[in-house]
């Protein structure tokens, strides 16, 4: 079968014969990550056992094809799972920056989003949104993992609409592919973003 | 030139080696939450470790003191979240004794049968996550059919499956309906053969067995110096339980007994957790059969307590040991200080003792079977 990787309209259609099925490059690659999403298992506090409990027998978060990985170079998308407090939001940091691009993050529970039941502490990051930037936001303290659930269909959902521009037309973030692309200028240290929308 | 020196000379120069120094976490699958370990390993062997903590410090103890009593108790969940319900227990024992409250006895029966099934789920986690250490994939998803049973317990009675703040001050949140009962004794039927599933799948997988029963021993004499307690004490054959040595919460009532292991192995600690989880049913069967009748909560808990200036000490047998918290009232709303003396914590300081000289591929072994919450840990 053979994929014609150009830009069509967006319309998949099976030819007759059924040899050859014309699609666009944009859904076909979307497609591939949306559907094998692998997450890194990077547990932090309470949230994580729910995080556990999505993969084990019950919730069998394999369905979504959502396997967990150990090392952050085979992840594509970091669930924050748990409290962020600021010993931790470095190695968080250099965590998010290992794993490879297009990379996600979702954010599960009070804590990861705002520093919930420790918005008054003095050690809690308030938000991980502050050092990397979210995907998607849980409420919970903890989630179900239901909740965890349908935030991967709502992250697959976005994932769906991702578009590869090319030439003219295309921002920066769009021709590299990162979100982290912030200036043109490619000597200078780019600042932290925030809260950056879809691609 | 003597003999020595010439034979010296003689022989072939071996290769110059090196420590090396291996970060193990923060981000690490195995180490429950997010310890890092700094092991200093020379060639297989490690010849230093030390255990860097803090990086779940969420400020517990500090905010106690701007929090009501009442409020208190949220955040107590969040110390060992993995069992919850003995750390609302021994905040409501302290501040409890500062009030001067009587408990009903049905509320404390009540607690006693949380208390177990957090236990057991906690155990069960344990259980899965520890075969998953060692390699065993398959008793995780075994653990967790059976944990999210108890976890359906829960919430049928408070509605939350981690974080529960069902035990309050004065007694617990809600009663009990018939149905929960039912589904609980029904579980316990269930639950009771699954254990000795356990045993088959795990327990005396000889794999399994090989890889921990050699491994990680601490002596009678070292785990009391070093201040471990729960399942790590008593599978060094200590038998010290709060339950029976101080018993709260009316457990002198029931009958069971306490699991010791024999040479501290990694295995030992390991089993006394499988057989507590017998204990347990145990304890909740009793429990379930003579729940006595009555209130649920004391009468006169105030809305904003403020106990009289004092100071109280309660502990409790938590999932991972002797769970103790010290209270200091001023008269005010909110505790003038609390300190938590968590038993992970204490757990954790023998890590950096019994890793040294073990190879690098048991350290995973060693880690898991001294089982901490690292919410507990930094608080």
């Amino acid at each position: 079968m053979g994929i014609v990787l150009e830009r069509l309209p967006g319309i998949t259609k099976g030819l007759p014969g059924g040899e050859l099925v014309l699609t666009t490059a944009d859904y076909f690659i979307d497609l591939g990550r949306k559907a094998s999403l692998w997450p890194m298992t990077f547990g932090l506090a309470c949230c994580a056992i729910e995080m556990m409990a999505s993969y084990a027998s019950r919730f069998d978060f394999d369905r979504f094809g959502v396997i967990p990985r150990a090392s952050p170079r085979q992840a594509d998308v970091m669930i924050v799972a748990g409290t962020v407090v600021k010993k931790m939001a470095e190695p968080i940091l250099e965590i998010y920056h290992q794993m490879p691009e297009p990379r996600f993050v979702i954010s599960m529970g009070s804590c990861a989003n705002c520093g919930g039941p420790y918005y008054d502490s003095y050690s809690v990051l308030k938000g991980v949104d502050r050092i990397v930037p979210v995907d998607v936001y849980i409420a919970g303290c903890p989630p179900r993992p239901e909740a965890l659930q349908f935030a991967v269909v709502k992250l697959q959902e976005k994932i769906a609409k991702m578009k590869l521009e090319k030439g003219q037309g295309a921002t920066l973030q769009q021709q590299r592919g990162s979100r982290d692309v912030v200036s043109d200028k490619p000597n200078e240290e780019p600042p932290i973003p925030a809260r950056i929308g879809a691609v | 030139m003597s003999n020595d020196t010439a034979l010296a000379a003689q022989e072939p120069k071996t290769l110059k080696t090196d420590t090396l120094f291996v970060n193990l976490g923060p981000q690490h699958p195995s180490t429950h939450g997010v310890l890092r370990v700094g092991l200093t390993i020379d060639g297989e062997m490690i010849t230093k470790a030390v255990p860097d903590i803090g990086y779940l410090h969420r400020g517990t103890q500090k905010l106690a003191e701007v929090r009501g009593y009442h409020h208190c108790v949220v955040l107590t969940d969040r110390w060992d979240y993995v069992s919850a319900m003995p750390n609302n227990l021994v905040f409501c024992l302290a501040a409890e004794k500062l009030m001067g409250l009587k408990v009903p006895p049905r509320a404390d029966a009540l607690r006693v049968v949380m208390c177990e099934l957090n236990r057991l789920a906690s155990h069960l986690l344990f259980f899965g996550t520890y075969g998953i250490d060692i390699g065993a994939f398959t008793p995780f998803l075994y653990a967790f059919r059976e944990r999210e049973m108890i976890l359906d317990l829960f919430e049928m009675v408070c509605g939350a499956r981690l974080t529960y703040n069902y035990i309050r001050l004065g007694g617990v949140m809600v009663d009990v309906t018939p149905e929960w009962l039912a589904k609980t004794k029904e579980f316990l039927d269930y639950f009771k053969p699954r254990l000795d599933e356990y045993d088959t799948l795990l327990s005396f997988n000889p794999i399994f067995m090989a890889r921990t029963q050699e491994v990680g021993l601490i002596s009678a004499e070292k785990a009391v110096n070093w201040g471990l307690s729960g399942p790590n004490l008593r599978g060094s054959g200590v038998n010290y339980d709060v339950r029976k040595n101080d018993p709260y919460s009316g457990y002198e009532h029931y009958d069971f007994d306490v699991p010791l292991g024999k040479t501290g192995s990694c295995w030992d600690r390991y089993y006394c957790r499988v057989q507590e989880m017998r204990q347990s049913v145990r304890i909740l069967e009793q429990a379930l059969a003579m729940l006595p009748h009555g209130e649920v909560s004391a009468t006169g808990v105030a809305k904003v307590p403020k106990p009289p200036s004092g100071e109280s000490y309660a502990h409790v047998e938590g999932s991972r040991g002797d769970l103790g918290i010290f209270l200091v009232s001023d008269g005010q709303a909110s505790p003038y200080r609390m300190h938590v003396k968590a038993p992970s914590f204490l757990n954790l300081a023998i890590l950096q003792e019994i890793l040294v000289g073990n190879k690098v591929s048991d350290v995973i072994a060693i880690l898991g079977s001294v089982d901490i919450v690292l919410g507990e840990v930094d608080r």
